[in-house]
């Protein structure tokens, strides 16, 4: 059946982009920690990613997994909370996926120079 | 004894009666209140953010200008809420996929529970008594 | 002969103020029983407070002395064939295994109908959605064998067996459909029990229905709708952990997806 095959890969992908995001969320907020406790300036952060091949890579997954995983979450809740389900649902939240990955990679691209 | 005229059972109208909150004051519940919530928070959040960075990085006197507005104490109230909320999410997710793909023990889960709450509270702390 | 008269009659004959029946010597205490159908309402009665009393023979006490209409479900009385569930103070549970003691707070009793099945007449609900649903999750054994095979040699240690052993005694009361908050939310989610059955099965090495199991429980609507409340667990008479087989229904389907046989 076409719809338990979707709806496994839903789960799927949901659990995997959470797996991701578990490990990125960790460092990102280790970093933001780290930031503050050191008081860096902007220049310094901004500088620092310029140079680094490594964060503007993970950033850039960091945005992927979000754009997965965040949609596929508000899915449930607009199924269960708002009574809001089926394909035209499904594609305003595909367009939501579209404009996390387009706006966050701009951003990660900004940050890489 | 008066009885009333036999009353036919009236046919299945669909309409049901709904739990109230007697029914959900209890740590599962809540934990998925606080998953959900905190979840929609991040979600709301994260495009602002990203528009954000994207304005404050193509502009190096923005970034600064920005960067001096978290400084103010709203602000870095509202930080200290989103890096609460990232936690929450975060512990209770990790929680979840340990219940859904590694295993489930009964008795484990209203501590697996309290380790997520005291995990996301240290993490927050440590946001806001630094920052 | 009988007048019937149009629409939900029993609303109308809802009594206006409560009924009492006064012995001399004993203590009462108000208990408010739900009437009519989903647009019906509380009736307050003040029944004999006993001791050892149960929920059960609080509705059987009104019933008999107090208002014969009253439309209730029970069989077996000692908590062993689950027909007597009910909301008792906002909870589902079985009114034979409930002593008033335990649960009357402030020493008021509520009872109404199970939440999430449409309501016949009071406390009675119709269990055909949840038995449906039951059916949907292909909550029935597939036998493969035939007279002519050897006897199933299933292992009592084996994994499967012991997952087996922590979900079968579900008799199918309907109190964790009752309790699932999902349930409430979403009319098409499969529910608890059902899904519950489906692992059992699953588990069942002699049963022959193999992907089209794992297929009608992962459809839209099954086993992934689970968000691990954990309201079903808490309340199971049986302590089951639907919760659990639900975790093991996911593993097994999202093996069996990355394996391309869903």
């Amino acid at each position: 059946m076409r719809s338990a095959r979707h709806a496994a890969w839903r789960f799927v992908l949901q659990r995997a982009s959470a797996a991701v995001l578990a490990l990125c969320v960790v460092l990102h907020l280790a970093t933001i920690i780290y930031a503050v406790r050191h008081a860096l300036t902007a220049q310094a952060i901004v500088a620092h990613m310029h140079a680094s091949l490594f964060w503007p890579a993970f950033y850039a997954l960091f945005v992927v997994a979000v754009a997965v995983h965040a949609p596929l979450g508000l899915r449930a809740v607009a199924d269960e909370w708002l009574a809001l389900r089926g394909r035209a649902v499904d594609a305003v939240l595909a367009l939501v996926a579209l404009v996390l990955l387009v706006g966050g990679l701009y951003a990660v691209a900004l940050l890489a120079g | 004894m008066n009885v009333p005229p036999t009353l036919a059972p009236a046919v299945s109208t669909r309409a049901v009666r709904h739990n109230d909150l007697r029914a959900r004051g209890h740590a599962g519940f809540l934990a998925f209140v606080a998953h959900r919530v905190s979840g929609i928070v991040l979600a709301l959040f994260l495009p602002v953010h990203f528009f954000a960075l994207s304005q404050a990085l193509s502009d190096p006197l923005a970034l600064d200008g920005f960067l001096e507005w978290t400084r103010r104490p709203a602000v870095k109230f509202a930080e200290t809420m989103l890096v609460a909320a990232l936690a929450v999410h975060l512990a209770g997710g990790v929680r979840l996929l340990f219940v859904e793909f590694v295993g489930w023990r009964a008795e484990w889960q209203k501590t697996a529970i309290a380790l997520v709450a005291a995990a996301a509270l240290a993490c927050a702390l440590l946001f806001a008594l630094n920052a | 002969m009988v007048t019937r008269t149009p629409g939900p009659p029993e609303d109308r004959l809802l009594p206006q103020t409560p009924v009492r029946e006064r012995r001399v010597g004993d203590a009462t205490f108000p208990v408010r029983i739900w009437r009519g159908t989903a647009s019906g309402r509380f009736q307050q009665f003040d029944v004999p407070r006993r001791a050892s009393q149960t929920v059960l023979d609080v509705v059987t006490h009104v019933q008999r002395h107090l208002d014969p209409t009253l439309a209730y479900r029970y069989a077996c009385r000692v908590g062993m064939c689950g027909s007597c569930a009910m909301t008792v103070n906002g909870k589902a549970r079985w009114t034979c295994r409930t002593h008033v003691d335990a649960v009357a707070t402030g020493a008021m009793l509520e009872i109404a109908p199970l939440s999430h099945l449409p309501i016949v007449r009071d406390l009675v609900v119709d269990m055909a959605p949840f038995f449906d649903k039951w059916a949907a999750a292909k909550g029935q054994f597939k036998p493969t064998a035939t007279r002519h095979d050897d006897f199933a040699r299933v292992m009592p240690g084996s994994p499967a067996r012991r997952a087996i052993d922590a979900t079968l005694e579900c008799i199918g009361c309907g109190v964790c459909y009752a309790a699932c908050d999902v349930v409430g939310w979403k009319p098409d989610y499969l529910g608890p029990a059902a899904l519950n059955r489906a692992w059992t099965l699953v588990n069942d090495v002699r049963d022959g229905e193999g992907a089209a199991r794992l297929r009608a429980v992962a459809a839209e609507g099954g086993c992934h709708s689970c968000h691990t409340h954990q309201s079903c667990t808490r309340s199971c008479p049986k302590h089951l952990s639907p919760t659990a087989s639900i975790a093991g229904l996911k593993r097994r389907v999202a093996q069996a997806l990355v394996k391309g046989k869903l």
